[in-house]
């Protein structure tokens, strides 16, 4: 990833990410929008963010690519507690801890 | 009186955006950090962050990037990510939709999570506040988080020049993105989205340019949407 590359993606993130926040806001009377596109919308954290982590999961750089317990193991801990606590910053403390133990005692 | 008023909504933003400082410092802290690991300088970084205010597309735009994505690839899954926010936006247009032009522009740079959250509960238990005064409790509690976004960050991003590698942060996004997403599944609808998209993202890994995601966040989409009319028809009896 080279720097001009970078600035561009910097640059058209932050401009693409006003422009959703801007949609409805910035137009004078906005028209509602319609049911399906909020179904849809209501969805779209949980739809792209595990699709995202699972290959990283399943085959982490870290290893070339080789399943990795310490890792799987740090990845069902975070969710596990997650889903328990409903609170993302135990879940993450979780499952760095998990992930350094298992680490540590799978050497 | 209108402004003493919009002050005292200002100030009450404000206090109710306190809580969120639990929540801003480490994921601020962890981005700077990561942003930092994964090759980005320090104008890079807060760039971003700035630029952004977004963390879970910032995280999505720093892994893909060092997973060497081509830029559109990368632009567009982090923007998937943000879609949320025209939601959040269409839902404020209500109370919000006739302030200034700039106020409007003001609220919808800091639109983040926490700021729709608080201010669609405010506006719901008093609807009958002025425009001025909405306008100056969204702004006060943005006051809160996006200051502390961008210092959390640049304090991240010092710190993680100094963290030796061999520390494992290669799953650091991973997770935080799974230790976000885990409280979201709510309903049986959320929790087959999540499952779908983990399941195609897998069986499509294969694609090139990282281009199997984008499949998967929107055929998950769809069945979040498909399995939340399917649960109201059966509720419905039909």
């Amino acid at each position: 990833m080279n720097t001009v590359e970078t600035w561009v993606i910097i640059i058209l993130l932050g401009l693409g990410t006003f422009v959703l926040r801007f949609s409805f806001l910035g137009m004078i009377g906005g028209r509602p929008m319609p049911e399906w596109v909020l179904r849809h919308l209501r969805y779209t954290p949980v739809a792209v963010l595990p699709a995202l982590v699972a290959p990283a999961v399943v085959w982490p750089a870290a290893t070339g690519g080789d399943p990795d317990a310490a890792r799987l193991l740090a990845a069902f801990a975070t969710v596990a507690i997650g889903l328990a606590t409903r609170n993302a910053l135990w879940s993450i403390v979780g499952g760095a801890a998990t992930l350094y133990g298992a680490l540590w005692l799978l050497g | 009186m209108t402004s003493s008023l919009s002050r005292s909504a200002f100030w009450r933003g404000f206090r109710e955006g306190l809580p969120f400082v639990l929540v801003i410092v480490p994921f601020g802290l962890l981005f700077g950090v990561v942003a930092t690991e994964a090759g980005f300088n320090l104008a890079e970084t807060m760039a971003m962050t700035v630029l952004v205010i977004a963390g879970a597309s910032q995280f999505a735009a720093v892994q893909m990037m060092a997973d060497n994505a081509p830029a559109l690839v990368v632009v567009v899954t982090a923007l998937a990510v943000n879609l949320r926010m025209a939601m959040y936006s269409a839902a404020l247009t209500p109370h919000l939709g006739r302030a200034p032009v700039w106020q409007r522009a003001l609220i919808a740079y800091t639109l983040v999570d926490q700021a729709y959250a608080l201010a669609a509960q405010e506006y719901e238990l008093r609807p009958r506040q002025s425009m001025g005064e909405k306008v100056a409790y969204f702004l006060g509690v943005s006051m809160v988080i996006c200051p502390l976004w961008y210092g959390t960050t640049l304090i991240g991003a010092t710190m993680g020049e100094a963290i030796p590698p061999g520390m494992a942060l290669d799953f650091a996004v991973p997770i935080t993105f799974l230790a976000m997403v885990a409280p979201m599944l709510r309903t049986l609808a959320h929790v087959v989205a999540a499952l779908v998209s983990v399941l195609v993202a897998l069986l499509l890994a294969w694609m090139p340019h990282n281009t199997g995601l984008l499949v998967a966040g929107l055929v998950a989409m769809a069945a979040g949407a498909q399995t939340e009319l399917w649960q109201a028809r059966r509720s419905a009896g039909l």
